[in-house]
């Protein structure tokens, strides 16, 4: 009989969240994500403390102030001011509520959506299967964002259906997702077991198979929630999205766009602010697919 | 082989009567009476609304309107423009050059970018040259492109006046449209200056409705290139003496490119959907902006139209693209012959 002479290092049993965050913290681009995105969720909670000037209040002495540290500029006026005298700063900050809020909802919308279709198409497979895997084709052969476009033209411009057309449009994703998903584990041993232990068909889907689909669709998850972000700041900068004087990013950019070649910063800085938060959480999204694809993970 | 692309078309059947069912309910969608919707908002005489009801046969039941719908679809009758009186289809093919002129030199532009940004982050792996490119890629493709646009016209047009603002040419040169291509035309014209307007006009349009495509290229080439790095007959092929740059160039990069045509098929979705921002921002007059302006017109027999002919040119594009999948794959190509 072997002995053990060498008395390995103690390995405390590594529970799951431990094991994520120390794959994920090893991408450094996924951390700075991260506290890029932190900030920006403490700038939109605290927008109303934040925020030098209130968001819509407009300053008839100062039109275009450029920023402060361009000739003219002023530190009352930070990142300088619109058009019709609004504290560009003041703006970006309220802003990051909407961009958030969007994404959030956005991503909701669209995970119980997609995620209730695919687990239905999976589970169930026949013709319940064919009629919803055809329909998320159909959406998935239209471009993602002239759908979207045509859907708020249909619906009315406005953020609430701008978001409800980004979720209609999204939520294929997750429903392929998912069903590949339920059908790969359906089959194994796990799932017979509790079935013939007489689980319900929706204790089942929901709480036997679900939860082992949770990987793939946080990734999803976190893709879409930049893509939302994205696509409903293009609505906006088309006029069919968030109506001014909301300070939504791309809605700034859509009234700011005329005065370009004058006042670059009030083209410049809204986009910015769009293409820092879009990138944070990209770079989380790159972060967590290395961090819980079980493929890539090197033990 | 055969057996595959028939499975591939067959597939198609049911996305495209989809695709027409969306069609033609989204002007049944819209609040409202949709003749008043069809006829614009000046309104109609009654003499009229009883026409239009003839005409789009709102008084027979909803299936039959669909089938007399799918009809005229099926014989290129897509109605006619609201704002202009002119067919649909005479506007689309009026317009469609400049979309397909744009989106080209877009494509180009990213493959020719991004294949060797792949190829030279994976080459060189955990390098700062690798880290510097990806981040590059991943600055693009997070890439509001409507900012972007504005940001180029700042800078190259604004500050350093390289490059015209907006158009297809320049307004003092006239170009019969022969084939619609702006290069094409004014070379066949014999007409050199225009033609280096019209290159000069397509500068900054290409490069932004091209960044994003550019960004999803690059990041596909690199993992295409390491995951197969890392097969055995590229270890064979260095375990042989052969070069390095033989067996990335021969071995690894021929296997790769499988799935980065797939990704650059998939683009041409992407173009579509950046062409409605780029031409936008730039007054290019294809078909990205023609459709949002129809919205804003409420042109809805374009926009129901438009949305159609676009879904469906997509979608036959992604069809070359898997069956081109097929028989550029080996594995595929050899399994069902």
């Amino acid at each position: 009989m072997s002995t053990v002479t060498n008395a390995p290092e103690t390995h405390k049993p590594v529970s799951g969240v431990r094991e994520f965050w120390h794959y994920f913290s090893q991408n450094r681009g996924a951390v700075i994500g991260l506290i890029v995105l932190l900030i920006m969720v403490l700038i939109a909670l605290f927008a109303p403390v934040l925020a030098p000037h209130a968001p819509e209040l407009q300053y008839r002495d100062a039109l275009l102030k450029p920023p402060a540290w361009q000739e003219g500029g002023s530190w009352t006026y930070v990142l300088g001011t619109d058009p019709v005298g609004r504290d560009m700063l003041s703006r970006l900050m309220y802003g990051a509520r909407f961009s958030l809020v969007i994404g959030v909802v956005v991503v909701v919308l669209a995970l119980v959506g997609g995620v209730t279709l695919g687990l239905v198409a999976g589970y169930f497979r026949g013709w319940v299967d064919i009629v919803i895997m055809r329909v998320m084709d159909i959406i998935l052969a239209f471009p993602s964002l002239l759908l979207a476009l045509v859907l708020v033209a249909v619906l009315g411009p406005g953020l609430v259906n701008a978001m409800l057309a980004i979720a209609i449009v999204l939520q294929p994703h997750f429903a392929r997702l998912v069903r590949a998903a339920v059908m790969a584990e359906s089959s194994r041993d796990y799932v017979t077991s509790a079935r013939l232990a007489g689980a319900s068909h929706l204790r089942l889907m929901l709480v036997t198979i679900l939860p082992n689909c949770v990987a793939p669709l946080i990734v999803q998850a976190t893709l879409s929630f930049s893509s939302a972000i994205l696509d409903a700041a293009a609505l906006g900068f088309l006029g069919l999205g968030a109506q001014p004087p909301t300070p939504e990013w791309g809605t700034m950019l859509a009234t700011a766009r005329e005065f370009i070649l004058r006042a670059p910063w009030v083209v410049t800085f809204p986009g910015l602010a769009i293409l820092i938060t879009v990138l944070a959480i990209n770079l989380i999204g790159d972060g967590l697919r290395d961090a819980l694809d079980p493929k890539l993970k090197r033990s | 082989m055969l057996k595959y692309i028939l499975n591939r078309l067959l597939l198609v059947i049911p996305t495209l009567i989809g695709i027409t069912i969306c069609s033609f309910g989204f002007v049944r969608l819209i609040p409202g009476d949709p003749i008043l919707a069809l006829s614009g908002e000046r309104g109609v005489t009654a003499e009229r609304y009883a026409t239009l009801v003839e005409k789009y046969g709102f008084d027979r039941p909803i299936w039959e309107q669909y089938f007399r719908y799918l009809g005229q679809v099926v014989r290129g009758d897509f109605g006619d423009s609201l704002a202009t009186h002119r067919p649909v289809v005479e506007e689309f093919l009026k317009l469609f050059p400049a979309t397909v002129e744009l989106g080209i030199f877009a494509l180009i532009f990213a493959i020719v970018i991004g294949v060797p940004a792949g190829i030279f982050a994976a080459v060189k792996r955990g390098t700062w040259l690798d880290q510097g490119l990806m981040g590059t890629a991943l600055v693009g493709y997070s890439m509001p492109i409507f900012w972007w646009g504005l940001l180029m016209i700042i800078f190259f047009s604004g500050y350093l006046g390289w490059t015209p603002v907006s158009g297809r040419i320049g307004l003092q040169f006239f170009m019969k449209p022969v084939t619609g291509f702006m290069l094409v035309d004014s070379l066949l014209a014999g007409n050199f200056n225009a033609f280096v307007s019209a290159l000069r006009h397509l500068i900054l349009p290409t490069i932004v409705l091209g960044t994003i495509p550019l960004a999803v290229i690059a990041r596909q080439t690199r993992s295409a290139m390491l995951e197969v790095m890392g097969e055995d007959y590229v270890r064979t092929a260095r375990a042989k003496g052969l070069s390095g740059r033989r067996v990335i160039g021969l071995h690894a990069l021929r296997n790769a490119l499988i799935p980065v045509v797939t990704t650059i098929g998939l683009q041409v979705g992407v173009l579509m959907g950046g062409a409605i921002l780029t031409e936008t921002i730039f007054s290019w007059p294809g078909i990205g902006r023609w459709l949002v302006d129809s919205i804003y017109k409420r042109d809805y027999a374009v926009v129901q139209n438009g949305l159609l002919i676009v879904a469906v040119i997509v979608m036959i594009v992604n069809l070359f693209v898997d069956l081109l999948y097929a028989v550029i794959n080996p594995r595929i190509r050899v399994q069902s012959s």
